[in-house]
């Protein structure tokens, strides 16, 4: 059964700004980092959702990259998280604040 | 000889120069004979060219001498020239003889003083600018001289400037001139407005065809030089500098005070004689000012007690006359009681830095006593000042300078029988209070012994001025005395004579009798009140009357409370100063601003995410709409 374009790219921008609201009202760095996941995630819904209309593979092809790219990054971003721990002693990043002014 | 005029200027600004740069490197000798080699040499030069002025010059020409041009743009030329006719060589004269004695006697008066080179840099410096001053040949070097003396005086006023009340006395004297200058200069403007140049024979000489007699312009014109010639001159109502100004050392007050710097209003209007005849209005008022500032001086100098301050009334009762003089028309009398007034006055002067110097620094004539015998040099030599201050007759030449005024303030087309009554009670009260401070301060019993003796070279000074004070006079004599008339020819050369009414044959006579009974009968109740009495150290001040006398009438508290009192109002009032709130208003918004801004920058990592979406939300709405 052929479900329309529309739905799809509706759901991906859906689940987009599903993560961006968790991005902007977290305080938890974790959290954060989810958040972004739930983005990437996202795109690659859409990603694939618009290859497919097309007949092509092409969205499957890019949707692997992202994964790739997610992975790696999630590993950068929590070793970041380990080091603001360390210095700040917690994961609320509104303590992170000394760039102020 | 007479191409060395310059060199009469040059010389006392050449030694102030010397004395500015080099007093350090040079030994107090030498100092002092630089600032009295100067104005001696002055003198002597003058000397020179006043024989050859008086026989090669019958007709009395003014000799002019261009040095350079001063400065000449778009119409406004000057140069720097000087002019010399009978007037300005008496001027002349006057100042760099009777300033080289006073240079004299202030090498020995002030020889122990640490500033005494700073002192005869001064002093050169204001002879060179008062020499300006009379020989200027335009306005605006005129103006230059004016200002300079100004400077000097205060320069010299404040001289001992470690004590404060020295300062206030040299800045109240600069302030109350200050006005003076002020409608001098706005005078000097006018003149150059309607006449387009500045050169003074120019003026005067194309003043009649351009200005009706008793004009507007003419008027006002003539009242701005007038209020210039009141404020250096110290009449009314801008006397109060001069009392004050006696904390000054007694050769400054001698030079500058009584010979020379306060006489320059007399010069100005003598100058510009053509400009009151246009302005019969402001001529009549030189008179009337002239008569009231001589009575209000003199009943305030009759009940003062430091010997300075009576001197310091008396010159302004006796400037008085000259105004006198010259509101009448009597000009050749003016300039004549000018001369003689410098002889004795400055005599007077240098006498009473003499009596407090070996008094230690005493200035109340009712702490002294019996000095006649004590001090016999001075004591002669102030005598026969005091007898030329007071007029006494026939043997003083203050007897034929006054009398002359005084028979011209009645007989001339200008005068009246009311400025002759004003003279003639300033007269006596002359007579009176000069010879009260003679016979308190010589006379009586001997309150405190003089232990200095003041040496030769004060002492000459003193003969030379009191030879002059007796027969200085002895060039004018009045008609009927045989007639002697070398000092108004020597006027009249420049300026005119003065128009007499037609009057009896013997009414002369009847005023000289007048005039010289005045003078003895003020003598005599002087003798009656003050001689050989006992007084308290301090004559009491008896009643608020006295004290207001005492006060020279209280201008200090007139204009406290006329020109002082308001201003401070003003001034509190406008403590925060609106005009500055304005811009210290635009310096709190922008601060504000910076407030605001900075609070977007809080280091939050959330609040940048947000910024960042809503910024990408607005660029997406603005470009896909």
């Amino acid at each position: 059964m052929n479900i329309p374009m529309e739905q799809g790219i509706l759901l991906a921008a859906l689940l987009f700004c599903i993560g961006l609201t968790g991005l902007l009202v977290r305080r938890d760095a974790i959290f954060m980092l989810m958040s972004v996941e739930i983005m990437l995630n996202a795109a690659g819904v859409a990603f694939v959702v618009a290859g497919s209309a097309r007949g092509q593979a092409d969205g499957q092809v890019m949707f692997i990259f992202i994964l790739t790219m997610a992975a790696s990054e999630v590993s950068v971003g929590l070793a970041l998280i380990i080091q603001l721990y360390k210095k700040f002693k917690s994961l609320d990043m509104d303590r992170a604040s000394t760039m102020k002014g | 000889m007479k191409e060395l005029l310059w060199l009469i200027v040059a010389l006392p600004f050449a030694g102030s120069l010397i004395l500015a740069l080099f007093s350090r490197k040079l030994p107090r000798f030498a100092c002092a004979i630089i600032g009295v080699g100067t104005v001696s040499m002055s003198a002597i030069i003058t000397f020179l060219i006043s024989i050859d002025f008086l026989y090669n010059n019958p007709t009395g020409i003014p000799y002019n001498q261009v040095l350079w041009q001063w400065m000449d743009v778009y119409g406004l030329s000057a140069k720097m020239a000087f002019t010399l006719d009978t007037v300005s060589l008496t001027f002349v004269f006057v100042i760099t003889f009777v300033g080289a004695l006073i240079h004299l006697y202030s090498a020995k008066f002030m020889w122990k003083d640490d500033g005494f080179a700073r002192f005869f840099t001064f002093m050169n410096l204001f002879i060179g600018f008062m020499l300006i001053l009379v020989l200027a040949d335009n306005f605006l070097l005129l103006v230059l001289g004016w200002e300079g003396v100004g400077l000097c005086s205060y320069l010299l006023i404040g001289y001992w400037f470690k004590e404060p009340a020295n300062g206030y006395a040299a800045r109240k004297a600069f302030i109350v001139t200050r006005v003076g200058d002020t409608a001098l200069v706005i005078g000097i403007f006018i003149l150059f407005m309607t006449y387009h140049t500045l050169n003074i024979q120019a003026v005067l000489d194309s003043a009649p065809s351009t200005w009706v007699v008793g004009s507007g312009i003419a008027t006002i014109t003539a009242f701005l030089l007038l209020s210039g010639a009141i404020g250096k001159s110290a009449q009314l109502p801008l006397q109060t500098w001069l009392p004050d100004a006696m904390v000054a050392p007694s050769p400054v007050s001698a030079l500058i005070h009584a010979a020379t710097m306060v006489t320059a209003g007399v010069y100005l209007i003598a100058r510009t004689h053509v400009l009151f005849d246009l302005a019969p209005i402001a001529q009549t008022s030189i008179a009337i000012i002239g008569a009231i500032t001589l009575l209000v001086a003199g009943i305030s100098a009759l009940n003062q007690q430091d010997i300075k301050k009576i001197l310091a009334y008396s010159t302004i009762s006796q400037i008085g006359y000259m105004f006198l003089a010259l509101g009448v028309g009597a000009w050749s009398a003016a300039i004549f009681h000018f001369m003689i007034h410098a002889f004795f006055k400055s005599l007077l002067f240098l006498g009473a830095g003499s009596v407090i110097s070996v008094m230690h620094d005493e200035h109340n004539i009712f702490k002294m006593g019996g000095l006649w015998k004590k001090l016999p040099v001075i004591f002669w030599t102030f005598l026969i000042a005091s007898c030329a201050l007071a007029a006494l007759p026939l043997v003083t030449a203050g007897f034929y300078s006054k009398d002359k005024i005084l028979w011209l303030a009645f007989a001339s087309d200008k005068g009246s029988v009311w400025l002759w009554l004003a003279g003639i009670t300033g007269a006596f009260i002359t007579a009176l209070y000069t010879f009260r401070m003679v016979f308190v301060t010589f006379f009586g019993q001997i309150k405190a012994q003089p232990t200095q003796r003041i040496g030769i070279w004060m002492t000459i000074p003193l003969i030379v001025l009191a030879v002059l004070s007796f027969a200085g006079g002895f060039i004018e004599l009045p008609d009927n005395m045989g007639h002697v008339v070398l000092f108004s020819n020597f006027i009249n050369k420049t300026l005119p004579v003065t128009t007499i009414k037609e009057l009896g044959h013997y009414t002369e006579l009847i005023f000289q009798l007048i005039a010289a009974a005045v003078a003895v009968s003020g003598v005599v109740l002087a003798y009656k009140l003050y001689f050989g009495k006992k007084f308290p150290a301090d004559e009491p001040q008896r009643d608020a009357l006295q004290r207001f006398f005492y006060k020279g009438f209280d201008f200090d508290l007139l204009y406290d409370k006329v020109i002082v009192t308001p201003i401070v109002f003003i001034s509190r009032i406008n403590k925060n100063d609106f005009i500055n709130q304005f811009y210290m208003g635009l310096g709190s918004f922008i601060q504000l601003l910076n407030k605001a801004l900075s609070a977007t920058q809080n280091g939050k990592v959330r609040w940048y995410a947000t910024a960042l979406v809503i910024g990408a939300i607005i660029i997406l709405t603005i470009f896909y709409s």
